[in-house]
């Protein structure tokens, strides 16, 4: 094949737009170093007519809206999916990791729940306090100036609680909560679990003049055309542009490996044009990965070299080992008090306005690390889907289920806007055993090998779901609803999730002090290589109960800003 | 669709009829499918356009098999004042459906000869040229599933009356004559302060007034946001 090569040498290429490689290329390019960014998918702006998806009606898509092409359905703003065509990857044994990908600027950051936590202090030193695990080499004294900086940047909503380990930031202030919240919170409040505003990156409040305020429209997942949630090419990319940023985009690219020079130092990406499948090679003097955990150990592990036989950074063969996921688990129920219902406009924001964080000590429970809980319902738009089994609730009131005929009408309007659900979302215990590692055997449509996934959840994963289950249904006899369907039973351990559909995958090439046990050192770079760093959630070395996001972009600044100095004292 | 109305749509409906496939009757005229694919503008890449254009161009089922559907769908939800299955679209809906999830077209295909065959061997005509009275007469047969066993346990033509009812109301529920009728307030900027006072006290609920101290004040929202150093906000 030929590969075209480029003589401009950038300061910095970075591979992957999204929160990390989002975050990068606004604190370096707004340094004044120059900036290739190397995305695998289109361009994309939620402002473009030809691209937006938000306040279309559900006719407008003749699937009604489905999520027969997009899985979250066709207006959710993630190109891509947990099967992308011509990108295949594979399973060890009866492992089914589910690996989600979008390829699009911005990357998953478009389509995201926005839910915006803080790791606290406990977070990174959880193996000091249940031995399980690793510690991080930093604590949270280290990456809180960075969270401030990143809440005051990007916004969050949320609320003062004074929580040990769910630091406060600098909130915007929260929405109300909506009808089946304050029923959620009245059943929490007798189960004595923790409730509170939760804490989304959303304008409630004008941050600045170049991005809108959130006009309550549920639709996040869909790409705020005003900026007013948080994406990476609106809130971070489109910036950076904007005020004069020396950066070249590369999209439809698919970065192969990194190439490097004799000393096994980088020397810049090779990537595949996807239009003209050719491939292209362009050099930086610091290579950035923010590919996403399981994409960036790929490329590494792609990498080989004659300086780096076993793959870039992996000397110490641990890329893609201590991948994890977080645990899901989730119940619906109904609320017969919500039959029959007044109706008005309850979208509110693109997401729940209450939320509960962990609230208990591990010491008295048969599993290690919390979870915390998320709350749906309520009068949502119409979307394929609704007016499915429309009188099922019936039987809750000894009436006939099914029929045909006028009475359907009644009854969609009978049941509409009843039923609710809670999702808990927790930490599972990252391990060795769990890992990506590359298929010898296939290549995807570019000729890159693929990566094939060996992973098992233990019984600290089941145990936790379990308890979300007994949660789940305490809360819903207390707020007086009915739970659906059977809870899910030992068999189906507990309605555990599969590994990666939760869509927090972390911890592929952590972090930490010892070069024989971690990919990374506290600034995310590589100990192999000085000219390569990590941004993405591939270094976490543990997964807390929160979402990644924040933290990504909390150390993504705290690494541009090491970055930038090294660059000063000519270390590159 | 936000993730959690997906979940719950997909958990609300779950058809399990997996059955083999059959091709599409035949081809469509490109200039059907032109106007097909232009009445749609819905933020697609490329390759969704491609996709959603293969299926504008292949037609699923006969006419005869259409007439039929709309017979059984305006059985299934009768015009009101509202509106009607054809304003809705409903037949499109499950003509596309058909061919968007390939595993519902032999199940509803077979439903709809099953159809015929009962309404010949009993009045010695099709479905949709018996009277009311007789097509009902079948429909009460296949309308109310068993709630002992899960769907794809139910009879055959339980199932396939199960899924004509789900595609007829979703497709109803889904188009602007159907959302009117449900009367759903949304997908229109406005600013959300909370649940109406009526509403609280229907259900003898309230704010508290901690909770309420943090949440924002509609009035500010166009102030840009200002922290003391505690992070308190100022503006």
């Amino acid at each position: 094949m030929q590969i075209k090569e480029t003589s401009k040498e950038y300061d910095v290429v970075i591979v992957g737009s999204g929160a990390g490689g989002g975050m990068a290329t606004k604190i370096l390019s707004e340094s004044g170093l120059s900036i290739a960014i190397v995305e695998a998918g289109p361009y994309f702006d939620p402002a473009n007519p030809d691209q937006m998806t938000q306040m279309k009606w559900p006719y407008e898509s003749p699937r009604r809206g489905a999520g027969t092409r997009r899985p979250f359905g066709d207006f959710d703003q993630a190109y891509g999916g947990w099967e992308i065509e011509g990108e295949p990857y594979t399973q060890k044994g009866d492992t089914n990791f589910r690996w989600f990908r979008s390829r699009m600027l911005g990357g998953r950051t478009n389509h995201w729940g926005r839910i915006s936590l803080r790791f606290g202090p406990d977070d990174f030193k959880k193996k000091s306090k249940d031995g399980l695990g690793e510690d991080w080499p930093i604590g949270y004294e280290d990456i809180k100036p960075y969270y401030d900086k990143v809440d005051k940047l990007i916004g969050v909503f949320g609320s003062k609680e004074n929580l040990y380990n769910d630091p406060d930031g600098f909130f915007l202030p929260a929405p109300k909560p909506r009808l089946h919240e304050l029923f959620y919170i009245k059943g929490t409040r007798k189960s004595n679990v923790k409730v509170m505003p939760s804490r989304l990156s959303i304008l409630t409040k004008r941050i600045n003049d170049e991005r809108g305020v959130c006009f309550y429209c549920r639709q996040c997942a869909r790409s705020c055309s005003v900026y007013a949630d948080f994406s990476s090419g609106s809130c971070l990319i489109f910036p950076a542009q904007k005020s004069g940023g020396q950066i070249d985009m590369y999209v439809n690219s698919m970065v192969r490996s990194i190439t490097t020079d004799e000393e096994g130092k980088a020397t810049g990406v090779s990537f595949i044009n996807k239009e003209d499948k050719t491939e292209y090679k362009i050099k930086g003097k610091v290579v950035i990965l923010a590919a996403s955990a399981c994409s960036s150990a790929r490329i590494l592990l792609n990498s080989k070299s004659k300086q780096h036989p076993n793959g870039l950074g992996n000397s110490s063969d641990i890329v893609g080992k201590y991948l994890h996921d977080s645990t899901g688990g989730g119940r619906m129920a109904f609320l017969p008090e919500l039959v029959n219902r007044k109706i008005y406009n309850e979208d509110g924001v693109g997401g729940m306005h209450v939320y509960s964080p962990w609230w208990l000590d591990n010491k008295n429970l048969n599993f290690p690390r919390g979870y915390h809980i998320e709350v749906w319902g309520g009068m949502g738009g119409p979307s394929y889907g609704t007016g499915f089994d429309v009188n099922y609730l019936n039987k809750f009131f000894g009436i006939k289920v099914g029929g045909y005929g006028d009475m359907l009408r009644t009854d969609m309007r009978k049941y509409y806007g009843s039923v609710l659900g809670m999702d808990g979302r927790g930490e599972s215990i990252a391990m060795k055993s769990n890992y990506c590692e590359i298929d010898p055997e296939k290549v995807d449509e570019f000729g890159v090998p693929v990566l094939r996934f060996n992973y098992k959840w233990s019984n600290h994963e089941i145990n936790q779901v379990k308890h979300m289950q007994d949660t789940f249904e305490e809360i819903i006899h207390n707020m007086g609803a009915i739970p659906l369907g059977n809870k899910p039973g030992k068999d189906s351990n507990h309605g555990l999730t599969k590994p990666g559909e939760i869509i927090h995958e972390v911890g592929t090439t952590r972090m930490g002090n010892d070069p024989k046990t971690s990919v990374v050192n506290q600034f995310e770079q590589l100990h192999d290589a000085s000219n390569v760093f990590i941004v993405d959630a591939g270094p976490f070395v543990s997964q807390a109960d929160k979402n990644p996001t924040w933290t990504i972009m909390a150390l993504a600044w705290r690494t541009s800003d090491y970055i930038i100095d090294q660059f000063q004292k000519q270390n590159f | 669709m936000d993730r959690r109305d997906s979940i719950k749509s997909i958990m609300l409906g779950s058809i399990g009829l997996g059955v083999l496939l059959e091709g599409c009757v035949s081809g469509v005229g490109s200039e059907e499918v032109k106007k097909a694919i232009s009445k749609f503008k819905y933020g697609r890449t490329k390759i969704e356009i491609e996709y959603d254009n293969r299926l504008f161009s292949r037609k699923c089922f006969s006419d005869n098999e259409m007439k039929t559907i709309k017979e059984v769908c305006n059985l299934i939800l009768p015009p009101n004042e509202f509106g009607s299955i054809e304003e809705a679209e409903v037949p499109e809906l499950i003509e596309f459906m058909a061919k968007d999830i390939p595993s519902y077209e032999t199940p509803i295909k077979k439903g709809l000869l099953n159809l015929d065959q009962i309404s010949k061997s009993m009045y010695q005509k099709s479905f949709v040229e018996c009277d009311e009275n007789q097509q009902k007469f079948f429909l009460d047969d296949m309308a109310y599933p068993d709630l002992e066993l899960s769907n794809s346990d139910q009879k055959d033509e339980v199932q396939w009356f199960s899924l004509m009812r789900n595609l007829t109301m979703t497709g109803y529920y889904t188009s602007r004559v159907g959302i009117e009728e449900l009367g759903y307030k949304g997908n229109t900027p406005n600013i959300w302060d909370g649940v109406p006072q009526d509403v609280l006290d229907q259900y003898g609920l309230s704010y508290d007034k901690n909770w309420l101290d943090k949440c924002v004040d509609q009035s500010k929202r166009n102030e840009i946001a200002k922290w003391d150093e505690k992070g308190n906000l100022i503006s």
